[in-house]
């Protein structure tokens, strides 16, 4: 499959800096020995490997958007509930914009289309999630049963299969002229967290801005995500799954896999291609070939993570 | 949380109280597009009226770039307008609380 994307391994990632550009749906993640690979909904290689697990994301429903390109978006995110669901993942990562604009039937929605897939899923909100209430009957209904013990707020982690989850917040108290902004509260969170993990922890970070800068002009980083980075950089394997942009994107450095999933909803420019970042229209036929879910795999005793993201449609 | 409601609550009489005044004073239209406000510097005397538009697809917000905010919008979908009368001579900044790359200022005289 052309959109089919692999992250390299070894030595051969260290020092290698890559910034690569698709289209698509969501990504389904499969973890071997640590790092994270990708790859688009769809293909054979999001299988889940043995003796491995396999995890996915999707991102950026925006449900109750229903303009240009598409009028229907419950239906595109049942379709990419579909396809997460025939990978039989064990749990699904939300990278946040579920809502369009944090209604309670938008809320509804998605959480009665995102339920049947009967997988657990773990989200972290986008902007649009936060916009009534300080954000609160977004946590109240998306968060507070995955943190029992954390701290509140928008943010937390987990353990499964060896590897700590840590799902950020970088939408909220966002500042005139800034980016995405994590916080001193949050960073000292994220700071005591880590410290009882291990250097050989395979670390999967999810937020919805990007935590590194794609595009600063847009609006697309976060102001004090190098900070966070910092805090990552002792770890053998780092992989950050971000949305925001709806398209995908992916670096590596060091140790760090970054990567940027599809949305559900409609696709936006890549970088400076357009005046703004508003939605990009594209013909009714060709719209699912721009929306996607990834999927990830971890397979013990490699050191990186497979990665496949897939388009809805083609 | 609660501060925000409050800002939010005590803007609504503002907004109502100006309708009248826009007899007096001509209203400042600015016009939201392509994640930009436009024109992002106004200058306008005591007592204007400003209408802000959203014609993006995508929502928005005009939030007071002080912090705490001394005044901030409701999220503005497509063609949703915020409107506010600047009574006191000043430099208002502002900026969209969902995309705050997004600026812009209000100069009153």
């Amino acid at each position: 499959m052309d959109d089919t994307t692999r992250t390299t391994n070894g030595t051969d990632r260290r020092g290698l800096l890559t910034c690569m550009l698709w289209a698509g749906t969501g990504v389904i993640w499969t973890v071997a020995g640590g790092i994270p690979r990708s790859g688009l909904l769809g293909s054979a290689q999001a299988a889940t490997p043995s003796g491995g697990f396999s995890f996915a994301q999707i991102s950026d429903s925006h449900i109750g958007f229903a303009r240009d390109p598409n009028t229907d978006t419950p239906a595109t995110l049942a379709a990419a509930v579909a396809q997460v669901k025939a990978m039989a993942p064990a749990l699904i990562l939300h990278t946040g914009d579920v809502s369009h604009l944090s209604r309670p039937a938008e809320f509804d929605t998605a959480e009665k289309i995102l339920g049947a897939s009967g997988i657990e899923t773990h989200y972290v909100p986008g902007e649009h999630d936060m916009l009534e209430d300080g954000g609160t009957p977004f946590i109240e209904r998306f968060q507070k049963r995955h943190t029992p013990g954390q701290p509140g707020g928008a943010f937390y982690s987990f353990d499964q299969q060896g590897i700590h989850f840590v799902g950020l917040n970088n939408v909220t108290d966002l500042k005139a002229g800034g980016l995405g902004n994590l916080g001193e509260a949050q960073l000292a969170w994220l700071e005591r967290d880590l410290k009882q993990r291990s250097d050989s922890t395979p670390i999967v970070v999810f937020a919805h801005i990007p935590l590194w800068t794609v595009y600063a002009d847009w609006g697309w980083g976060t102001d004090d995500g190098a900070r966070a980075l910092a805090l990552l950089k002792r770890f053998g394997s780092v992989t950050v799954l971000n949305g925001h942009i709806h398209q995908v994107m992916q670096k590596v450095e060091g140790n760090v896999a970054f990567h940027t999933a599809r949305s559900t909803a409609f696709p936006q420019p890549a970088p400076g291609t357009a005046p703004g970042p508003g939605p990009m229209k594209v013909e009714a036929g060709r719209l699912r070939s721009v929306l996607g879910v990834a999927s990830i795999a971890y397979v013990p005793g490699r050191s990186d993570l497979a990665i496949v993201d897939s388009p809805l449609g083609a | 949380m609660q501060r925000r409601a409050l800002l939010l609550s005590a803007l609504v009489p503002v907004a109502a109280l100006s309708l009248p005044r826009a007899a007096r004073a001509a209203d400042t239209e600015v016009t939201i597009d392509n994640f930009t406000f436009s024109p992002a510097l106004v200058t306008v005397s005591a007592g204007t009226r400003l209408i802000w538009t959203n014609r993006d697809d995508i929502p928005h917000m005009v939030v007071s770039a002080l912090r705490p905010p001394a005044f901030k919008s409701k999220v503005l979908d497509t063609d949703d307008a915020f409107a506010m009368v600047f009574d006191t001579p000043g430099t208002y900044s502002y900026f969209c609380g969902l995309h705050p790359h997004m600026q812009g200022m209000v100069v009153v005289t």
